[in-house]
């Protein structure tokens, strides 16, 4: 629970943190973040007229991937912006965190917002863009008027505006909030909705580098992925690389939830086991044993237990274990838990939250989550499980976004590493596991 | 129709966005019409798509597509629980059960006195405080176990 309370100890966010480092949750203004050498960096850059190419060959240099979910390279996105193009280029902060485990886009515009926008203002240095938005999830009301301070605070100062610093740079940075909906943290569902319409993502190509907000070249990155910035270019991206792994540069907030002892966030080199992670939230929860766990967020496939303990935290042994370190949230599933149960919670969110606009997508979640509801509900028929893989397959690869996959993956791995439980619910219209939900279920 | 404060943080929120993309602001119109409103009305609707310049169809799209925005009244209090599986796995259902038993009404149910509205909602981002809750759309409460929640509903005017 190191998230709710401040002010905490500044370690709490763990010994290899950077983006979270000296955090106490009342040093997040202006003074607090130049005294511990904030914005530094963007002076760095327009006092040595660093070449706008050199800031992006740093940031590809540092091996630092998008944190909001797919891990694409940021340095090489930057460099698909438009060099010669008359008229404004926008940048795009993507703080709409949905995904279900997902909270440390939360913790650091609330604790470290000026971290973000030194990020952006370096990322707009770099792609020549004019000016900025931070699109912020509805549901933390709080922290866009947080945000909203302290943009006021770096205007203030001149680092926002016309001619930041007297060196010529000029970018304005806004809040736009939402409202309510998963798919508008889907980058061009965000567009759409940036522009006040329904978020329903676009066919791609052409991609926001080309085709963006208003129809101009634009660049969408994921909050910690600028946070990450103002370190790479103060220390280089070797030495951020050298945080991490090769492929995989530097450090990782990943969010613990579920069945821990002290849920949260901790900031980690990639590349550190998982059982470093859960140690560090006080195991899991009452000393039970570990069943599962979804590692990065929940449209990634689920992992068993024993195979996670296995596993380091970094984007590619992740993906060795089958599953994906997406956003970095880490959702620890114990022994009691039910995992039809479990699997038919997230289908109802992915049916729900669908956006209509794609057949397979939206009639293949509703198939989903009925189909799971009914052996959850001691309904199921045999050929069940066929049906559930036939459906999933039908949506992944035939949808305009990644929502149709989102949805499938957990379906298919649920099924496949818990085959077991999902038999003996059709066979026995029970549960076998003996958890109080389960329990609550079957009576 | 609106206050004339309402107007002038709709006007604060067009002002980030270019000249010709007024639109861009109706998110934020909405949210402020619903603040004052209570509800969302076709009246209302149909009043912020003429004051962003807009055609009304495309003010009802957002407003029936944004989960938050209430088309219907709600209590004086709109309580959002949070039962995605992270927060689940934390004691959420157990919080929502205890919820609907004191206030003795469902998901999608406002108390007789109207005071409350208890609705069922999405992943907020905020998983590792569970039970989290969210009061009337921009107040996110922590930690609602029942003793919490008791603490919260006796505080609660
Ligand atoms: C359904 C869906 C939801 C997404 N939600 C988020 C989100 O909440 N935050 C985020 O940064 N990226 C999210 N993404 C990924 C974005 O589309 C995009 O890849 C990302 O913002 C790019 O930033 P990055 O390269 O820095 O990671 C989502 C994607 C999909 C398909
Ligand atoms: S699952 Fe409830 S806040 Fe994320």
């Amino acid at each position: 629970m190191n998230s709710a309370h401040p002010p905490f100890d500044p370690g709490i966010f763990g010994p290899d943190a950077i983006i979270l480092k000296g955090l106490t949750g009342l040093n997040w203004r202006l003074k607090d973040y130049e005294a511990r050498g904030g914005y530094q960096a963007l002076k760095k850059i327009l006092a040595d007229r660093i070449a706008p190419d050199a800031v992006i060959a740093e940031v590809k240099k540092s091996a630092l991937r998008g944190r909001g979910g797919a891990g694409f390279p940021a340095g090489l996105k930057w460099s698909f912006m438009p060099r010669q193009y008359a008229g404004p280029k926008y940048l795009v902060c993507n703080s709409d965190e949905g995904e279900p485990g997902t909270f440390k886009d939360r913790d650091i515009l609330r604790y470290n917002p000026h971290t973000v926008i030194e990020g952006m203002l370096i990322a707009a240095y770099a792609t020549g863009a004019t000016a900025g938005y931070n699109y912020i999830h509805g549901e933390i009301w709080e922290i866009y008027e947080r945000f909203e301070e302290a943009i006021a605070e770096a205007r203030a100062a001149g680092y926002l505006g016309r001619n930041v610093l007297g060196s010529g740079l000029s970018f304005e940075l806004y809040a736009h909030h939402g409202w309510g909906a998963y798919i508008c943290g889907e980058e061009t569902g965000l567009l759409e909705s940036m522009e006040g319409k329904k978020g329903q993502p676009r066919f791609k190509p052409p991609f926001p580098a080309s085709y963006g907000l208003y129809g101009r070249p634009t660049t969408v990155n994921n909050t910690e992925t600028f946070a990450a910035v103002p370190w790479i270019i103060a220390n280089g991206g070797q030495a951020y690389l050298e945080l991490g792994r090769p492929n995989n540069g530097g450090t990782k907030i990943f969010s613990i939830s579920g069945h821990v002892e002290r849920p949260g966030n901790y900031e980690l080199r990639l590349g550190t086991p998982f059982a470093k992670l859960l140690e560090m939230a006080g195991g899991v929860r009452g000393g039970r044993k570990l069943k599962a766990v979804i590692p990065g967020g929940s449209s990634a496939p689920v992992v068993p237990g024993e195979m996670m303990l296995a596993t380091d935290l970094d984007y590619d042994s992740v993906a060795k274990a089958g599953s994906m370190l997406g956003s970095g949230a880490v959702i620890v599933i114990d022994e009691t838990t039910c995992m039809v149960r479990a699997l038919e919670r997230l289908s109802y969110f992915y049916y729900e939250e669908s956006c209509g606009q794609c057949t397979p997508c939206r009639e293949g979640t509703g198939w989903m989550y009925r189909i799971v509801h009914r052996i959850e509900t001691g309904k199921g028929r045999q050929g069940d499980l066929d049906l559930l893989y036939d459906v999933a397959d039908n949506i992944m690869g035939r949808t305009i976004c990644a929502l149709g996959d989102a949805a499938a993956l957990p379906v298919r791995s649920f099924v496949a590493h818990f085959r077991d439980e999902f038999q003996y619910h059709i066979e026995h219209g029970r549960c076998q596991v003996g958890s109080p939900a389960a329990r609550e279920m079957a009576a | 129709m609106l206050s004339k404060e309402s107007l002038q943080k709709i006007d604060a929120a067009t002002a980030k966005y270019p000249p010709d993309q007024k639109q861009s602001a109706v998110m934020a119109a909405l949210v402020v019409a619903q603040e004052e409103k209570g509800h969302l009305s076709t009246e209302v609707i149909e009043f912020v798509a003429g004051y962003l310049g807009m055609p009304p169809v495309a003010a009802y799209e957002v407003a029936t597509f944004y989960g938050m925005y209430d088309l219907k009244p709600v209590g004086r209090h709109k309580l959002c629980i949070c039962t995605n599986l992270p927060c689940a796995l934390a004691g959420a259902n157990e919080a929502a059960e205890h919820l609907k038993r004191k206030l003795g009404i469902g998901f999608n149910e406002t108390t007789a006195d109207g005071r409350i509205t208890l609705k069922e909602a999405e992943c907020f981002g905020a998983c590792g405080d569970a039970p989290v809750m969210l009061v009337n759309n921009k107040k996110m409460v922590s930690f609602m176990t029942p003793e919490a929640i008791d603490k919260f509903l006796a505080e609660l005017k």
